[in-house]
């Protein structure tokens, strides 16, 4: 459905060809190798780069992206795309936060965002699948509906008096940030479960093939429900981590947090033309990303570059994965 | 080929009747709506998307998309405020100059989804992030003001009565009717977007047909760029920002299919104009700038759900 214009490439599975599986890991030891050439350049020029202020803000800050980037992979993987997920981020946010102040149960304003996100982003993958509507459209539909829905109902009201036991993101375990667990633990188990079990490979026949996948006996429209059902409860996780980090929440929608997350998932190796890349490979982008707009700062590179470097960081990533397919071919 | 004209003067006929309906509820609603003055102003108002709307049609037509058009607007009003006010060149160079550099950023758009082969869409929102953040980066969050008072009859001025826009709309109203409707390069896009394989085994020049399509796209964004800012007297960074919304929305609400080979330029500006009379309507009754965004994602969505039904109706 993104191949709009017709696929001049033929698209396979990744796991079951060896040369596609070397490029598939090659993108996470590149991304690797950029973090640590990053961080040993940036804290040369300036050494308080590497000050724990920093790392934690680098990896506990943004890790709510790499979770919202697992998700996305998974709808990337697929063959779709979702440019709401910032504008849904925030709705989910703004509800968790509500229900924490209003005296409702701690658990219930950590559930409920999950809960609505998997319901509101299934009823997205409904129509994309059943209604054949292309995901850009839907998504697009669905950026404003959500992102206006939102500041005409709170009007940008910052929500106050958290309660402490409420900010689960400002948790620590063994001294480390919760943030960084959750960006952890469901990175590997969801970079696990894509690769051993039958669903997982169900997505990356998808993408790789519709066609192909639905004469193998896979129920496409049913499966594109159920990627974009759970793409709904990773952003209603990040919602959560996003929610919890400070002590107010904005009641808006994050500025370009979508293209941040897509920018996470296209540079971690997910290939835009669907069929591969993995979440791991998505998280180590999230994180260089991160890395990438600290250092601008301690660099003394005016932040208003940032996006620029975004957008060019999607462009090199793109054009480096059509000529490896051109290659591979 | 008589059978598809045939469905497409349905589509249209319908929107026509749908358009009527609307304008008429919204004149019982409000005495305000069918004055001189506000309908007027309302053309003003959507002369950039309608601008852009048009070149998006032949976009979409040849099964593509772009995203980046908000961000070319909003390039090429900061490179007008560059030009003219930080290097002092005359401001009709600087319009010129802050076009031709539209066009040059949909000049990229086409090389990199004809010469690569990236998806329009993947391509677009990469350069949507990038255009905006040479934008934001040029800037540096400043803006320019203080244009001179013959500049503003572009955005602000009329002409025999009517906004001086809206006489450019009209203009590339007909000339993208005529290129669209009526000549070999119109044929060639259709061509393109019904069965691009077909059409590179017929001799059509696929690749040449995109290429300057999507050129078009980033000067038209340019012109829309340079009649916003003399609308609104200033240049911000953020000008233009979700513009992409509003113009596929009126493009798909005109009838043409997202999935390429089908939409004309009546169907375009009939989209266009609900679309600016729903906003109106809306306004006029209270509702917010917010509020109306909700509107036009739901619009946009139950437009091509519509379109969609209706089509396979159609093939069936």
């Amino acid at each position: 459905m993104m191949t709009a214009s017709s696929p001049a490439v033929p698209r396979t599975a990744p796991a079951m060809r060896p040369m596609k599986r070397i490029a598939a890991y090659g993108q996470e030891f590149i991304l690797l190798g950029a973090i640590v050439a990053l961080f040993v350049v940036v804290s040369f020029v300036n050494p308080r780069f590497l000050g724990a202020n920093n790392i934690s803000n680098i990896f506990a800050g943004n890790a709510y992206i790499a979770v919202a980037a697992i998700g996305m992979s998974l709808v990337i993987i697929s063959g779709h795309i979702d440019v709401a997920v910032g504008s849904l981020i925030g709705v989910l946010a703004t509800i968790s936060g509500t229900l924490a102040v209003n005296g409702y149960p701690i658990w219930l304003a950590w559930l409920v965002p999950v809960l609505v996100g998997i319901v509101v982003n299934a009823g997205v993958g409904a129509l994309i699948a059943y209604l054949r509507i292309p995901s850009i459209v839907v998504t697009l539909g669905m950026l404003s509906i959500l992102k206006g829905g939102l500041i005409s109902v709170t009007a940008g009201a910052w929500i106050t008096n958290l309660p402490a036991d409420y900010l689960i993101a400002q948790f620590r375990l063994f001294g480390i940030p919760s943030p960084v667990w959750f960006m952890v633990i469901l990175t590997a188990l969801v970079a696990f479960w894509m690769r051993y079990s039958g669903f997982g490979r169900t997505i990356y026949a998808i993408g790789g093939n519709v066609e192909a996948a639905r004469v193998a006996g896979i129920q496409v429209e049913r499966s594109t429900v159920i990627v974009f059902a759970i793409h709904g409860a990773f952003a209603g996780i990040a919602a959560v981590l996003f929610a919890t980090q400070l002590q107010v929440i904005q009641s808006t929608v994050p500025p370009n947090l979508e293209l941040t997350v897509i920018t996470a998932s296209v540079v971690g190796g997910v290939s835009i033309l669907g069929g591969t890349g993995t979440v791991i490979g998505s998280t180590l982008a999230a994180i260089l990303f991160a890395a990438i707009a600290s250092s601008l700062i301690f660099l003394n590179v005016s932040a208003y570059w940032l996006r620029s470097v975004q957008g060019l960081l999607i462009l090199i990533t793109v054009l480096a994965d059509m000529a490896r397919r051109r290659r591979l071919r | 080929m008589t059978a598809t004209l045939r469905s497409l003067l349905r589509h249209e006929t319908i929107l026509a009747i749908l358009l009527v309906l609307v304008l008429a509820a919204l004149a019982t609603q409000s005495d305000r709506f069918f004055t001189t003055a506000n309908l007027l102003n309302q053309g003003r108002l959507m002369a950039e998307v309608g601008l852009v709307a048009l070149v998006m049609t032949f976009v979409i037509v040849t099964g593509g998309i772009d995203l980046s058009v908000g961000s070319i607007l909003g390039l090429t009003a900061i490179l007008l405020g560059v030009f003219w006010h930080n290097l002092g060149l005359p401001l009709p160079v600087a319009m010129v100059l802050a076009i031709v550099a539209a066009g040059i950023g949909g000049l990229i758009n086409g090389l990199i989804i004809t010469r690569f082969k990236v998806p329009p869409l993947i391509a677009t929102l990469a350069t949507l992030a990038l255009y905006r953040g040479l934008a934001e980066g040029i800037s540096q969050a400043r803006s320019v003001r203080g244009y001179p008072e013959w500049f503003f009859v572009l955005g602000q001025g009329e002409v025999l009565g009517v906004p001086t826009q809206l006489w450019i709309l009209g203009a590339l109203v007909v000339i993208a009717a005529v290129v669209l409707g009526l000549t070999t390069f119109g044929r060639a896009t259709y061509a393109t977007g019904a069965n691009e394989t077909g059409a590179r085994f017929s001799g059509i020049g696929v690749d040449r047909t995109k290429l300057l399509i999507y050129t078009a796209s980033g000067l038209v964004a340019g012109l829309a760029g340079v009649i916003f800012v003399s609308r609104v007297s200033t240049t911000r960074s953020d000008m233009g920002t979700g513009l992409e919304l509003d113009v596929i929305t009126a493009v798909v609400l005109g009838g043409t299919s997202i999935f390429g080979g089908r939409g004309t330029i009546i169907g375009t500006v009939l989209g266009l104009i609900l679309m600016q009379a729903l906003k109106n309507g809306l306004a006029l009754s209270g509702v917010k700038g917010d509020g109306t965004i909700v509107v036009i994602g739901l619009v946009l969505i139950l437009a091509i759900v519509a379109s969609n039904l209706f089509s396979r109706e159609g093939d069936g």
